[in-house]
């Protein structure tokens, strides 16, 4: 599992994050929510270990994130930022195979494995149809989901079996720039991962609805400290919204979609 | 590769071997290279014939061709090699460090770097080597590792990467500063010197002899030595530093290597043929268009390729207002500079 324990982020002295835990059990879908400014990818950047917390600690299976070395913890925890944008063009199947890299020796070049791999991940995410376009020409929804190809590949170990060890899978406000369609998409896609080995999932959004449909359990954050955390029925409630967003909502389960669904009625004053 | 599927288009099946791809780009630039290097020699005022100047059965005291061949013209077409295979590499190290395709060493104001330690050098009449690397080499390397310095705190400053315009107007300032500087020194000197140091300003490669070779390809060797660690971390550094170093890439000791290899790079080839402009952007496009974007093929494949490109600039240098001989670096730039724009139109 995956945990950051009374962790406390500062940028230039600025407080950002105070005294945060959080808990990433195996085989979960955890959300990071609240409003812009609240420190959701900041937390997320310490959980991924590009960034060493201030106070605290953050572990992996017990050990210190920021003392396992990079190219280990790569092939374990694997980040898909919120946008990505390439300096120079390469193909769908490239970037993917680019997520063995961790994988491989300094001068050691993808072999078949790789490549099964790679396309396996494509699959997984409905994108094999793209490998061989250009990244450039794809588009954001496309994007997303080869960048979640390229993640998947980083993580596993040998083409036969999908996760034979606790891995993580963080994705920073996966949704944004997405429609609908692809919204549902990615939350399929991330159910059916969640369903698919000892694969932890950890999801900042500040998009209620889509945290709603895909987590499991959440973590509100509200100016750098936790509100509130937990399974998500018990933690998304109205007055919960109403504190951390500062939004009148209303909050109920919806029968059809089969999951609680936010209307946001009015602003608080 | 057996593994794809059919209809994926021929790119496809040579994108999944790097290995092949690699043989097949080393293989077409080392032949470029090659033959650039056999046979440009034999172009000048006095026509001279391959077979002759490999003719064993004359001894070479009576072989005119090939006192011709390896006295007067091999060392000039070597230096043009090494030079181009210089700054093309670095040019591309450039452009997938700063994320950005119009980085160069000269768009940049690396080379101007380079060349204000050179004239720094000549001028004031330093002659303190280190380690049997001369002055000029070492005020070279430290010229345009101190204009690395200054672009690369740029790039850091702004954690999110310089931005075209950022980039450009930077290359552009250091371009002026280090002109102005070494306007200044010219000024100081008499006249003989400045006219020297205009025509060096310029490009040119009228290398009379093997020692300023011999100098600088251990000092390129070393900078290729480094470059061979570096094309699988560029690859991933394509996608921003935070993005490479969540795939596994030790960012910090990636940036600092590429940087330092590629300023020993541009300073070894500035002291040894001058500022010549433009065979960063131009090369690396070039190799780009034929072999991808894959950096274990375009690293090596530019290297090559940059030395054969300027062979045969400098084979016009010297043929086309024959018996005047042109500085290279005027080829260079009036196929570069309109390549540029052309780029920075198309390109963002």
């Amino acid at each position: 599992m995956l945990e950051a324990a009374d962790v406390s982020f500062a940028y230039n002295g600025l407080a950002v994050l105070r005294d945060v835990s959080v808990h990433v059990p195996s085989q979960a879908i955890v959300g990071i929510l609240g409003p812009n400014g609240s420190g959701k990818t900041t937390l997320l950047r310490l959980l991924a270990g590009t960034l060493a917390p201030g106070a605290g600690s953050v572990r992996l299976a017990g050990a210190e994130v920021r003392h396992i070395p990079r190219r280990e913890l790569a092939r374990r925890i694997a980040v898909v930022p919120q946008e990505t944008h390439l300096a120079f063009d390469f193909t769908v199947l490239e970037v993917v195979l680019m997520g063995r890299y961790p994988h491989l020796s300094a001068f050691q070049v993808e072999g078949p494995a790789d490549v099964t791999i790679a396309r396996d991940a494509l699959a997984a995410t409905g994108t094999a149809a793209l490998e061989g376009r250009s990244f450039a020409s794809l588009s954001g929804g496309e994007k997303q989901r080869v960048i979640i190809a390229s993640a998947l590949a980083q993580l596993r170990t040998s083409p036969n079996v999908a996760f034979d060890e606790f891995r993580v899978l963080l994705l920073d406000e996966p949704t944004t720039s997405l429609d609908l369609a692809y919204q549902l998409e990615i939350a399929s896609i991330l159910r059916r991962l969640h369903d698919s080995g000892p694969l932890a999932i950890v999801i900042t959004t500040h998009d209620l609805n889509f945290a709603a449909s895909v987590a499991d359990s959440i973590v509100l954050l509200r100016d750098g400290r936790v509100h509130a955390s937990g399974p998500m029925l018990d933690v998304l409630t109205a007055d919960a919204v109403e504190t951390v967003f500062g939004v009148r909502a209303d909050v109920r389960f919806h029968d059809r979609a089969g999951h609680l669904n936010v209307i946001p009625l009015a602003r608080v004053q | 590769m057996a593994g794809a599927p059919a209809g994926s288009e021929a790119r496809l099946s040579a994108l999944v071997s790097v290995r092949r791809r690699q043989i097949v780009a080393l293989g077409l630039g080392g032949s470029a290279l090659a033959t650039a290097v056999l046979l440009a020699p034999l172009v000048g005022s006095t026509s001279i014939s391959l077979g002759r100047v490999f003719d064993s059965t004359v001894p070479f005291a009576d072989n005119l061709d090939a006192q011709i061949f390896f006295i007067a013209r091999l060392p000039r077409v070597l230096s043009a090699s090494l030079v181009g295979a210089a700054l093309a590499a670095s040019g591309v190290v450039f452009q997938a460090l700063l994320r950005n395709p119009l980085a160069d060493p000269f768009t940049l104001g690396i080379s101007s770097g380079a060349a204000l330690g050179v004239i720094l050098t000549l001028t004031f009449g330093l002659s303190l080597g280190l380690a049997g690397v001369p002055a000029v080499s070492m005020a070279s390397f430290a010229g345009s590792a101190g204009a690395v310095a200054i672009v690369y705190s740029l790039a850091t400053v702004r954690r999110r990467g310089l931005s075209s315009n950022v980039l450009l107007l930077a290359g552009v300032t250091l371009n002026a500063f280090f002109s102005a500087l070494i306007l200044f020194v010219q000024y100081l000197s008499d006249f003989a010197e400045t006219f020297r140091t205009v025509r060096w300003l310029m490009g040119n490669l009228d290398v009379a002899s093997y020692t300023p070779i011999v100098v600088a390809a251990p000092l390129v060797g070393l900078a290729f030595f480094a470059f061979a660690w570096l094309p699988r971390a560029l690859n991933l550094l394509t996608f921003g530093a935070e993005s490479a170093a969540t795939r596994g890439i030790d960012v910090l000791r990636i940036e600092r290597l590429a940087f330092f290899s590629a300023s020993l790079a541009t300073g070894a080839s500035v002291a040894l043929g001058g500022p010549v402009g433009f065979v960063g952007i131009i090369v690396p496009h070039f190799v780009r268009l034929l072999a991808g974007t894959d950096h274990r093929v375009v690293l090596p494949a530019s290297a090559l390729v940059g030395g054969a490109f300027l062979i045969i600039c400098d084979l016009g240098a010297r043929t086309l207002l024959a018996p005047q001989e042109l500085p290279v670096g005027i080829i260079t730039a009036v196929l570069g500079g309109p390549f540029f724009l052309w780029l920075l139109v198309t390109k963002r």
